[in-house]
C-alpha cells in the first residue's frame, strides 16, 4: 500500500509518500498562488524519490485550508441567491442574520423569502408557493447568479421543499449550482442555512480548485484515485468532495493532530502545531482531536459543523516582529517568506528570522541577522513562550500537567519547557505532519436513516452495522472499525416509535485492498 | 415612583447570558430572542424596565412567554410580532389597555419576550418573573402558587391563529388547554398569560428576577474578559454549588405531548473521575443523580455549563463529548414551601423522591 498525502496551505505545500505505516519520503515546497504548480513540484521531489521500477502509488489524499482561507480572508467566494422557505414562520430573522457585515455584502448576491416548509410533525407550514421559487429562478437568471442557497424549515426531517425548489431553480436556470441545506444536515434553521450559503459560496472554488489537484496529478503522470480529506479525518472521493467544500473546512488542523499521533504513537496529548501565520492548538484524546463543544464559527459566521476544539493564535514562523515595543504577529508575510524574510535579504523581520539568529534551525543566510540585539532575540522568545504556555493552559481539561507534540514548520519555536507540560515530544517528520495526517486519512461508513417500531438501542445497533457495511465495502480494515458520532432524533409524528438515526464509523484503509479504488 | 430605566443593548446582552444559565436547560436558547432585539435596536428601539414597586394596585400586567418544544423553535424562529399580537388579543378580551409587560419565566429566551412585544408596543418591561427559572408547565408558577385565577390566555401563531382559553378549572386544565393548541400550531406559539394586577405582581411574583439574570450575565462576561472562570464567579455571586464536571457520554431525548423528555449521563473528569452524573430532563434539568443516588432535584436549578466558556448548555444542544459542569443555584423561597414542593417538586414531575434542597 503506497499512499502520498498532501497538505496545501497558506504557506507551505507539504508531501509525504507513505509506504505502509512508513514516511519514506517527505518534502515541503512553498504554495504558489495557483496551488497547483506548488502541488507540481511537491510531487515531482517526491516520485524523484522513488526507486524507479516501484509500484504505482495506491491513492493520493489531499487536505486543504484554502476553502476555510477562502472565508476568512474574504477572496474567491461566489455572491449567492439565498432561498429560504418557511414563511410566514421565522420571517424576523432573514439569511444573513448575524454574518459580519463584510462577509455578507461579499456572499449576499439576493434574498428570496418564500412561503412553504414542514411542521416538526411532518405538516406543511403552509404549501411550498412554487410560483414564488419560479419566479427567484428568474431573477437569479436575470441577474447572473450562478450559486444559490436553499433551507427549509425542518428540511431535515422532510427535504421534499428543498427538493422542490431545487428543480424548479434549475429548470429556470440550468447550470445553476444549488445547496441544498438537509444535505448539509442538522435541525437549527439559522445555523443549518449558513452552512449552506458558506458552501454555496465555495462550490465554484472548490471546482477550480479540484481541477487544479487533478491536472497536478496528471501533470505528474500519477494515475492514482484522489481523496480530499474531511473534518473528520476522512476522505471523500474528489468528484464528491467538491460539492461540499465547507466539509473541509477544518481538515487542515484535524490533519495535523491526526499526523501528529500517528508519529508519536501517543493518543492523548495536546498538539501544537505551528505554521507560517498561524499556531493551532487542539486536544488529542484517543487519536482524535477533541471536538469543540459548541456553535462554530467560521470567518465569523455560526455553523454546526462538528470540529476539533482549537485555539489559534497569530503566532507563525512568518510572523513579523516589531522591536519597540514589543509585539509578535498577528500579521505575517505568509508564503512570501523566502522573499521577505531577513535570512532571505527580504526586509521584514519575521519569527524565522528570530529562530535562525538563536541557532533553533539552519535557514537562508544567518550573517543577515547577526546585527540582531542578543536582548531582542531572547524578549522575543520570552513572548512566544509565553503565548503558548497561556494557549496550552487554556486548551487543557485537567490540571495535571500533560505531554506536548510539537508540530509544524514553525516548531522550533517551541521551547523544551513549558509550564503546565510534562514533555515536549519532537517526532520525525514534523514539519509535515499535517501531510502524514492526509496520507493516515480514514475511509468512513455513514448511515442516516429513519428506524421505525425498535427500540433506540437497537435502532442505534442496527445504523452501526450498516455503517460498518458501507465502510467495509469502502474499502475499511474491519477490524480498526470505530464509531465517531452517534446521533437521533425522535420523530413524534411517525407511528411506532420512529428514529432517525444517524452513524458514522472510521476505519483504516485495508491494507491488503485495493477497495476504495 | 423611580423613573422608569432604559436597558441598553449590552445589558440585554447579558440577560441574555444570565437568562440561559438561570433556563436550567429550558426555556431555549435567548440567542433567537436576541437577533431580533439587535436588529429591534438598530432601529431605534430601546425598551424601559420598571420597578414592580412602581406599579399602582389596580395596573394591569401583560405575562408573556413563548411557548412550545425549544427544538420546534430552532427551526420556527421567534419573531417579535406574533408575542406583540399575542398582547393586543389580551387587550381586546379583557377591554382594557396594559400598564406594562412581564415574563411569565426568567429562564431561557422568554425572558427576553417581553422585552420584544414591549418593543412593539411602547410598554416597560417589570423587573420580575413568576418562576424565578424556567419550567414546563403552567401550574408551575409562583401565581399558581398563590391560587390565583388561571385565565384568560391568549395564544397566537404565525399564520394568524388565535385561541382564547376563556376559563379553565385548574391551573392543570390551564396547561392541558393550551398545551393542545400549542401542539395543535406546531408546537410552537405565543401566549399572554392571565393577566395581572399590579398589586398580584408586587405579593405573587418573583420580583427583580430581571435585575438577578442582568447580574449573572455581567459576571460571566467580566470573568471571560479577566480570563476567569465564569462558573466560579457565578456560584460566588448567587451562592451555588459545583455538582459535578465531565463529559457528556450519552443524551436520549424523546419528543413527547409537547414537550422534550429524556436523559443525559456525564462521565466524571478531573475531581470527579470514575463517578456518573445521571440528568433527568423534561425541557428543564429535573433531577441529578450522582452514582444512582439522587444529589438534586427541582426546584432547587440544576445548571449544566459548558466548562470552558461558561455558557450554560440547553437540554436540545446536549451533545456526545460536550465538557460540562454541572452546577446548582438556590431556588425562590416561594417554591421551596410545602404548596410550592407540591407544584414543582420532584413528584410534580412523577419522581418518587423527597425534595431535599443541595441547599438544607
Amino acid at each position: 500500500m503506497r499512499r502520498i498525502g498532501i497538505d496545501v496551505g497558506g504557506t507551505n505545500t507539504d508531501a509525504v509518500l507513505l509506504e505502509g505505516d512508513r514516511v519514506v519520503h517527505a518534502v515541503k515546497t512553498p504554495t504558489t498562488p495557483d496551488v497547483t504548480t506548488g502541488i507540481v513540484s511537491a510531487l515531482e521531489r517526491l516520485t524523484a524519490s522513488m526507486p524507479a521500477g516501484t509500484g504505482a502509488v495506491d491513492a493520493v489524499m489531499i487536505g486543504t485550508t484554502h476553502f476555510t482561507n477562502a472565508v476568512v480572508q474574504r477572496r474567491d467566494l461566489t455572491p449567492v441567491a439565498a432561498v429560504r422557505i418557511g414563511l410566514p414562520a421565522s420571517a424576523s430573522l432573514p439569511p444573513f442574520e448575524d454574518w459580519p457585515e463584510d462577509l455578507a455584502r461579499l456572499v449576499r448576491g439576493e434574498v428570496f423569502m418564500v412561503e412553504g416548509g414542514h411542521e416538526y410533525d411532518g405538516r406543511p407550514i403552509v404549501p411550498l408557493d412554487t410560483a414564488a421559487i419560479r419566479q427567484a429562478g428568474r431573477r437569479i437568471r436575470e441577474r447572473g447568479l450562478t450559486a444559490a442557497a436553499v433551507a427549509s424549515v425542518f428540511s431535515p426531517l422532510n427535504p421534499t421543499c428543498e427538493e422542490e425548489a431545487a428543480r424548479i431553480l434549475l429548470a429556470e436556470c440550468p447550470g445553476l449550482s444549488v445547496t441544498c441545506s438537509h444535505d448539509l444536515g442538522r435541525i437549527g434553521l439559522l445555523e443549518r442555512e449558513n452552512a449552506t450559503l458558506l458552501n454555496a459560496c465555495l462550490v465554484d472554488l472548490a471546482g477550480r480548485t479540484t481541477r487544479g489537484f487533478m491536472e497536478a496529478l496528471i501533470r505528474s503522470e500519477i494515475r492514482a484515485p484522489l481523496y480530499i480529506t474531511q473534518n473528520d479525518g476522512t476522505v471523500l472521493p474528489a468528484e464528491q468532495a467538491r460539492q461540499f467544500p465547507v466539509y473541509s473546512f477544518a481538515s487542515g488542523p484535524t490533519n495535523s493532530m491526526r499526523g501528529a499521533a500517528f508519529l508519536s504513537k501517543r493518543d492523548d496529548a495536546i498538539v501544537v502545531d505551528v505554521g507560517g501565520t498561524t499556531t493551532d492548538i487542539g486536544a488529542l484524546r484517543h487519536g482524535f482531536p477533541r471536538e469543540a463543544n459548541n456553535v462554530v464559527e467560521i470567518g465569523g459566521v455560526r455553523t454546526l459543523f462538528r470540529m476539533p476544539d482549537l485555539l489559534s493564535l497569530g503566532l507563525g514562523g512568518g510572523s513579523l516582529v516589531a522591536p519597540e515595543p514589543l509585539a509578535v504577529g498577528p500579521l505575517s508575510v505568509g508564503y512570501r517568506l523566502t522573499e521577505r524574510a531577513r535570512v532571505f535579504g527580504g526586509p521584514d523581520l519575521t519569527v524565522t528570522d528570530i529562530g535562525v539568529a538563536a541557532r533553533l534551525l539552519e535557514l537562508g543566510a544567518r550573517e543577515r541577522v547577526a546585527d540582531l540585539p542578543a536582548s531582542l532575540v531572547e524578549r522575543t522568545l520570552a513572548r512566544i513562550s509565553g503565548m503558548i504556555e497561556e494557549g496550552v493552559d487554556r486548551m487543557k481539561t485537567e490540571a495535571a500537567p500533560v505531554p506536548l507534540i510539537a508540530v509544524g514548520g514553525g516548531c522550533f519555536v517551541i521551547p523544551e519547557r513549558l509550564a503546565g507540560v510534562s514533555e515536549v515530544v519532537h517526532v520525525p517528520h514534523q514539519a509535515v505532519a499535517n501531510a502524514v495526517g492526509a496520507a493516515i486519512a480514514q475511509v468512513s461508513g455513514e448511515v442516516d436513516q429513519i428506524f421505525q417500531g425498535l427500540p433506540r438501542e437497537e435502532a442505534i445497533a442496527r445504523a452501526r452495522e450498516l455503517a460498518e457495511e458501507r465502510a467495509v465495502r469502502a474499502g475499511a480494515d474491519p477490524a480498526s472499525l470505530q464509531v465517531v458520532e452517534v446521533e437521533d432524533l425522535p420523530l413524534a409524528y411517525l407511528p411506532g416509535n420512529s428514529l432517525r438515526t444517524r452513524v458514522r464509523v472510521v476505519g483504516d484503509i485495508a491494507s491488503d485492498s485495493s477497495a476504495g479504488r | 415612583m423611580a423613573p422608569l430605566r432604559p436597558v441598553s443593548l449590552d445589558e440585554i446582552e447579558s440577560i441574555a447570558i444570565g437568562a440561559w444559565i438561570l433556563g436550567t436547560g429550558g426555556g431555549g436558547s435567548p440567542y433567537l430572542a436576541l437577533l431580533n432585539l439587535r436588529r429591534l435596536y438598530r432601529e431605534g428601539t430601546v425598551v424601559s424596565l420598571m420597578d414592580p414597586a412602581d406599579l399602582a394596585d389596580e395596573d394591569r400586567v401583560a405575562v408573556v412567554s413563548n411557548m412550545g418544544a425549544p427544538l420546534v423553535g430552532q427551526e420556527r424562529l421567534t419573531d417579535p410580532r406574533t408575542i406583540a399580537q399575542a398582547v393586543r388579543m389580551m387587550e381586546e378580551v379583557i377591554g382594557q389597555r396594559f400598564r406594562a409587560i412581564m415574563s411569565l419565566e426568567i429562564g431561557g429566551g422568554n425572558s427576553l419576550q417581553p422585552f420584544m412585544a414591549a418593543a412593539l408596543l411602547d410598554l416597560p418591561v417589570v423587573d420580575a418573573d413568576c418562576m424565578g427559572r424556567a419550567f414546563p408547565e403552567a401550574q408551575m408558577t409562583s401565581f399558581a402558587i398563590h391560587d390565583l385565577q388561571m385565565y384568560p390566555l391568549t395564544l397566537v401563531d404565525v399564520r394568524d391563529n388565535a385561541v382564547v382559553v376563556a376559563r379553565a378549572a385548574s391551573w392543570k386544565w390551564m396547561e392541558r388547554l393550551s398545551r393542545t393548541a400549542c401542539v395543535a400550531v406546531g408546537s410552537i406559539a405565543s401566549t399572554c398569560k392571565a393577566p395581572r394586577t399590579g398589586k398580584e405582581v408586587r405579593e405573587c411574583a418573583i420580583l427583580y428576577s430581571t435585575s438577578k439574570a442582568l447580574r449573572i450575565g455581567h459576571a460571566v462576561r467580566a470573568a471571560r474578559r479577566a480570563h476567569e472562570d465564569p462558573i466560579l464567579a457565578v456560584l460566588a455571586l448567587e451562592g451555588g454549588l459545583r455538582l459535578f464536571a465531565g463529559k457528556i457520554q450519552d443524551v436520549d431525548r424523546r419528543a413527547t405531548e409537547g414537550f422534550l423528555r429524556g436523559t443525559a449521563t456525564i462521565d466524571g473528569l478531573d475531581d470527579f473521575r470514575g463517578h456518573t452524573m445521571r440528568l433527568a430532563f423534561q425541557n428543564e434539568f429535573a433531577v441529578a443523580w450522582l452514582d444512582e443516588a439522587p444529589r438534586a432535584t427541582t426546584p432547587d436549578l440544576i445548571c449544566v455549563i459548558d466548562t470552558v466558556s461558561g455558557d450554560a448548555i440547553g437540554t436540545e444542544t446536549l451533545r456526545y463529548g460536550q465538557r460540562v459542569t454541572v452546577i446548582a443555584l438556590p431556588a425562590p423561597p416561594i417554591l421551596l414551601t410545602p404548596k410550592g414542593i407540591e407544584h414543582v417538586g420532584p413528584r410534580a414531575f412523577g419522581y418518587d423522591l423527597d425534595f431535599v434542597s443541595v441547599f438544607a
